[in-house]
């Protein structure tokens, strides 16, 4: 087991390895749900909320099931459906016991299931060998640095909307023109911090 | 080959989905919530791309926000005014119970017969267009500057610049107010499709101003509020408005205004046809004096 000094980690997974603009992870959402800043805070709250459950859960499954029975390699799988069942139990308790809540981020959290950044972490927390704390803490850094991307990228959007932009580029193009942008502006964070 | 190596994976993954799948069949129940039936049919109204073009996450977001009536029933641009009107067969009420309504145009101040300040040479949008000095290059300030800032909000085709002005086609109107929205002269508002007579003039000038900038403008002479019969129309801020609760779309009022600025297509056609036979009469006169002159 590995844990790596865990301000550090926070840091680096929302700045140097931001999941979105420096690893392409979760572009889906980062593009289908960024149009305004409202909707686009809604779903960075409801990833950061299935993240760091799910880094959580994973890190059970894998180092409790998949491991003392040696079936590391369907660690894909058994992911998968970890993510899908959580988001589903996730949306559910949301929608019972807190309306407020789920009508502020609920609409997206059946999203998340397909973001692949989620899957992502709980990859990545295998891989490295972290610790229960470390996993967590990479799932919640790593949604942080989703939340920022998405939360900036949707103020931007906006921003596009006002402009005289030539036909060619309305709509998607221009927004991943932006996205390129803001994803060389990140790459200043590289090496900044090595795990 | 060791049997343990095929049976471990399906037991424990198999295991795994029985468990969750279990775990949240008993979750959906303890956790239960009636939903309004109207979001899953909205649903199925919508094109189903979850596209996200419409700034919700997906169509299932847009129902809900549909339903819970913060999103207009035409947001959707993928399904255009099909899904439109599908959706607004669901909502029910509010389509069928208000009077259908298009969007109007209160200006028929086009090139030829309205003056112009100066030469605009700047980017096609009339919010722009207008914050310059006088309102824009239109000679009335409260006319269209056709810059076709309506044109692009509407989603439908609906409503086009002609010689200058923009013009609604009321057949395509979905009447979802979004270039009334757009326009930064408050021109166009929303009238009831069955109700033909129209004024199509904005200026609030008095009728001396409003001579030189514009053959069609409203004078404000109140020739056609003394002559409805039903109170419908008055002259208020030195323009004519017509109250459409009272209106019985008789057409006096188009028949009788001096400056041809309430439309009716009745009535144009009338005074068309007189017009022509005036023409032609005008036209056969001549002709006939020559004759007896001839014959003198």
């Amino acid at each position: 087991m590995v844990q790596p000094n865990l301000i550090m980690l926070v840091l680096a997974a929302i700045f140097v390895n931001n999941y979105i603009l420096s690893q392409f992870l979760g572009i889906c959402p980062f593009l289908g749900v960024s149009k305004k800043v409202e909707t686009a805070a809604g779903m960075g709250a409801a990833v950061i909320f299935v993240m760091s459950l799910a880094s959580a859960v994973t890190y059970f499954v894998y180092n409790l099931v998949l491991v003392p029975l040696d079936i590391k390699y369907l660690y894909n799988i058994a992911f998968i459906l970890v993510i899908a069942a959580l988001v589903q139990l996730v949306e559910m308790f949301l929608k019972k016991s807190s309306p407020a809540l789920y009508q502020a981020l609920g609409v997206y959290l059946p999203l998340i299931t397909t973001n692949c950044a989620v899957l992502g972490v709980a990859v990545v927390n295998m891989q490295r060998n972290y610790t229960f704390l470390a996993s967590v803490l990479n799932g919640f850094g790593g949604a942080v640095g989703f939340a920022l991307a998405i939360i900036l990228f949707a103020g931007i959007r906006e921003r596009i909307e006002f402009n005289n932009i030539p036909k060619a580029f309305l709509g998607f193009p221009i927004a991943l023109v932006a996205a390129t942008l803001m994803s060389i502006a990140f790459l200043g964070f590289q090496g900044l911090i090595t795990l | 080959m060791d049997i343990n190596s095929i049976l471990f994976p399906v037991l424990s993954i198999g295991g795994l989905g029985l468990v969750f799948g279990a775990g949240l069949g008993y979750a959906g129940k303890v956790f239960a919530v009636e939903e309004d039936p109207r979001i899953g049919e909205v649903t199925d109204c919508l094109p189903g791309a979850n596209c996200g073009g419409c700034g919700y996450p997906g169509c299932g977001g847009l129902a809900a926000a549909i339903v819970a009536g913060t999103a207009p029933v035409n947001a959707c641009p993928v399904g255009g005014a099909k899904s439109a009107l599908a959706v607004s067969e669901v909502m029910g009420v509010v389509a069928e119970e208000k009077e259908r309504e298009v969007a109007f145009v209160k200006c028929h101040g086009t090139c030829d017969v309205s003056a112009s300040k100066y030469t605009y040479a700047g980017i096609d949008d009339c919010g722009m267009a207008s914050q310059l000095a006088g309102g824009g290059a239109k000679g009335c300030s409260f006319g269209c500057l056709g810059l076709g800032s309506c044109v692009k909000a509407c989603a439908f085709d609906a409503i086009h610049i002609e010689n200058g002005v923009a013009v609604v086609d009321d057949e395509k109107c979905v009447s979802c107010g979004k270039c009334a929205k757009a326009c930064p002269k408050d021109l166009i508002i929303m009238v009831p499709a069955s109700k033909n007579t129209r004024v199509a003039c904005n200026s609030k000038d008095a009728g001396k101003v409003v001579m030189s900038n514009c053959s069609v403008g409203c004078i404000s002479c109140k020739i056609c509020e003394k002559n409805c019969k039903f109170d419908a129309i008055h002259v208020i801020d030195n323009i004519a408005v017509i109250d459409y609760t009272k209106c019985k779309d008789c057409g006096v009022c188009a028949m009788k205004c001096p400056k041809n600025v309430i439309e009716n297509p009745k009535i144009k056609a009338m005074k068309e046809k007189k017009a022509a036979e005036a023409a032609e009469a005008a036209k056969n006169a001549p002709k006939e004096t020559e004759e007896t002159k001839t014959e003198e």
